[in-house]
């Protein structure tokens, strides 16, 4: 589209602060019942629920931001894009053995009782895993 | 006689210095928690905006018409109010200013028949409708001077709950507002069901002009939307009313302070006035005493 080439600034925000805000090429998060989507510069006016995920942002200087978010919304303009989030976490923030701890608890609970909130969980704990790139070759 | 006084004086002025140097300390912890505070409050400005940006422009695609916390109830019979006030006192009229303005409108509403619930926040609010006998639904204590999302996320859907159930028609914020470091005012702001004028783009038309995509539906968004709104507005009255506390508690402490100050001041020369009346007593007895004896000579 119009500024195909360009880079747009994409912000995570949650209730409590900024959590990241940049230059970046390409977003790719998931929403509720549409899969995956990516936005690139000068992607239409989008309005999307989320679900918990593991969101890519290619940043203008090549590197990848990876982040695990927990529900929220995503707000996409041609020129930005903004993931409003409770719950979002950075990779750099993400504790490896705590989201590895809560996905065998979870993992452990499924096998006695499929509720929804364990599966919550497990999702959670699975959006932060692939994040930290500690989920292997499954995430992809 | 005279040297009793002076001693009870001395005392005094020592219990006095002792309290302003715990006043002074109040004062310097305060002072240095607003900027704290004022931060958190400027922090959490983004979010908000954003939030009710999106309300905006998913109502003005058409969505929540059928959205419960949205429509306003025609009759209403019950009000909630949540009053936002201190866990602690030492801060001049902080609380009984908060306190004052919502038993006022429960008064007021009492008048026209219809019924309140309370959620106390802050200790001093609970004790006080409690001892009252005003129905306290909840109280959340024990964190206003550093409130988290977590606590905002709790009352809002405890509050969210209360209006589905049909229990209150109504839920009213009750807090101080920190306008700045100088200026706070008792607000009184509705919370469910949302005002459509802060949610409607006036015109209709969308806040930011473009038509969006949506996916899930606007209508389905909006349903995840609105609890999370309801959370950001009492996210936001929390980190005001932190701030105004450290506000008002760091502005009753200085007056605590200089009120000591003077009263050392006072003290202190009413115990020089009485030490100088003991010596001059003393000095007239020995001249006294003095003559007496050269003239028995």
């Amino acid at each position: 589209m119009a500024e195909s080439n360009g880079a747009m600034r994409v912000e995570v925000v949650s209730p409590e602060r900024v959590l990241f805000s940049g230059e970046a090429t390409q977003v790719i998060t998931r929403t509720r019942e549409g899969g995956e989507v990516a936005f690139l510069p000068g992607h239409a006016a989008f309005l999307g629920a989320l679900t918990e995920n593991h969101t890519r942002i290619y940043l203008a200087d090549g590197t990848i931001q990876n982040l695990a978010v927990h529900l929220g919304f995503v707000e996409v303009g041609a020129d930005h894009v903004t993931i409003l989030s409770d719950a979002a976490e950075l990779e750099q923030d993400i504790d490896v053995e705590r989201a590895r701890a809560a996905k065998a608890r979870a993992e452990e609970q499924m096998r006695s009782e499929h509720s929804a909130e364990v599966e919550a969980d497990l999702r959670r704990a699975h959006a932060r895993l692939s994040a930290v790139g500690g989920l292997g070759a499954a995430s992809h | 006689m005279a040297g009793g006084q002076e001693r009870i004086l001395r005392g005094r002025i020592r219990s006095v210095q002792a309290t302003k140097k715990i006043t002074r300390a109040m004062e310097l912890i305060a002072a240095s928690r607003i900027v704290k505070a004022q931060q958190r409050v400027a922090a959490a400005v983004p979010y908000s905006e954003l939030i009710t940006e999106v309300v905006r422009d998913l109502s003005a695609a058409g969505a929540g018409s059928s959205a419960p916390l949205l429509a306003g109830r025609e009759t209403v019979k019950n009000v909630c109010y949540v009053v936002l006030t201190a866990d602690r006192g030492l801060c001049g009229g902080y609380n009984s200013g908060v306190m004052r303005a919502a038993e006022g409108e429960i008064k007021e509403d009492a008048l026209q028949g219809r019924g309140h619930t309370i959620i106390a926040i802050g200790r001093k609010a609970e004790g006080y409708f409690r001892f009252r006998g005003y129905n306290v639904g909840r109280s959340f204590t024990g964190f206003t001077d550093s409130p988290s999302y977590a606590i905002a996320k709790e009352v809002g859907e405890y509050v969210t709950g209360l209006y589905e159930s049909g229990e209150v028609d109504r839920v009213e914020l009750v807090y101080t507002r920190f306008v700045s470091a100088g200026n706070q005012e008792v607000v009184q702001r509705p919370l469910v069901p949302l005002d459509t004028a802060t949610t409607e783009g006036g015109d209709g038309k969308n806040a930011s002009g473009r038509d969006y995509e949506f996916e899930p539906s606007p209508d389905a968004i909006l349903e995840t939307l609105l609890p999370r709104y309801v959370e950001a507005r009492v996210y936001a009255a929390l980190l005001n009313a932190a701030a105004s506390e450290h506000a008002f508690r760091q502005r009753a402490m200085k007056s605590a302070t200089d009120n000591a100050e003077e009263l050392i001041k006072n003290l202190s020369r009413i115990m020089n006035r009485a030490r100088q009346d003991s010596i001059t007593t003393e000095i007239m007895e020995i001249v006294g005493g003095a003559e007496a004896m050269s003239a028995g000579n």
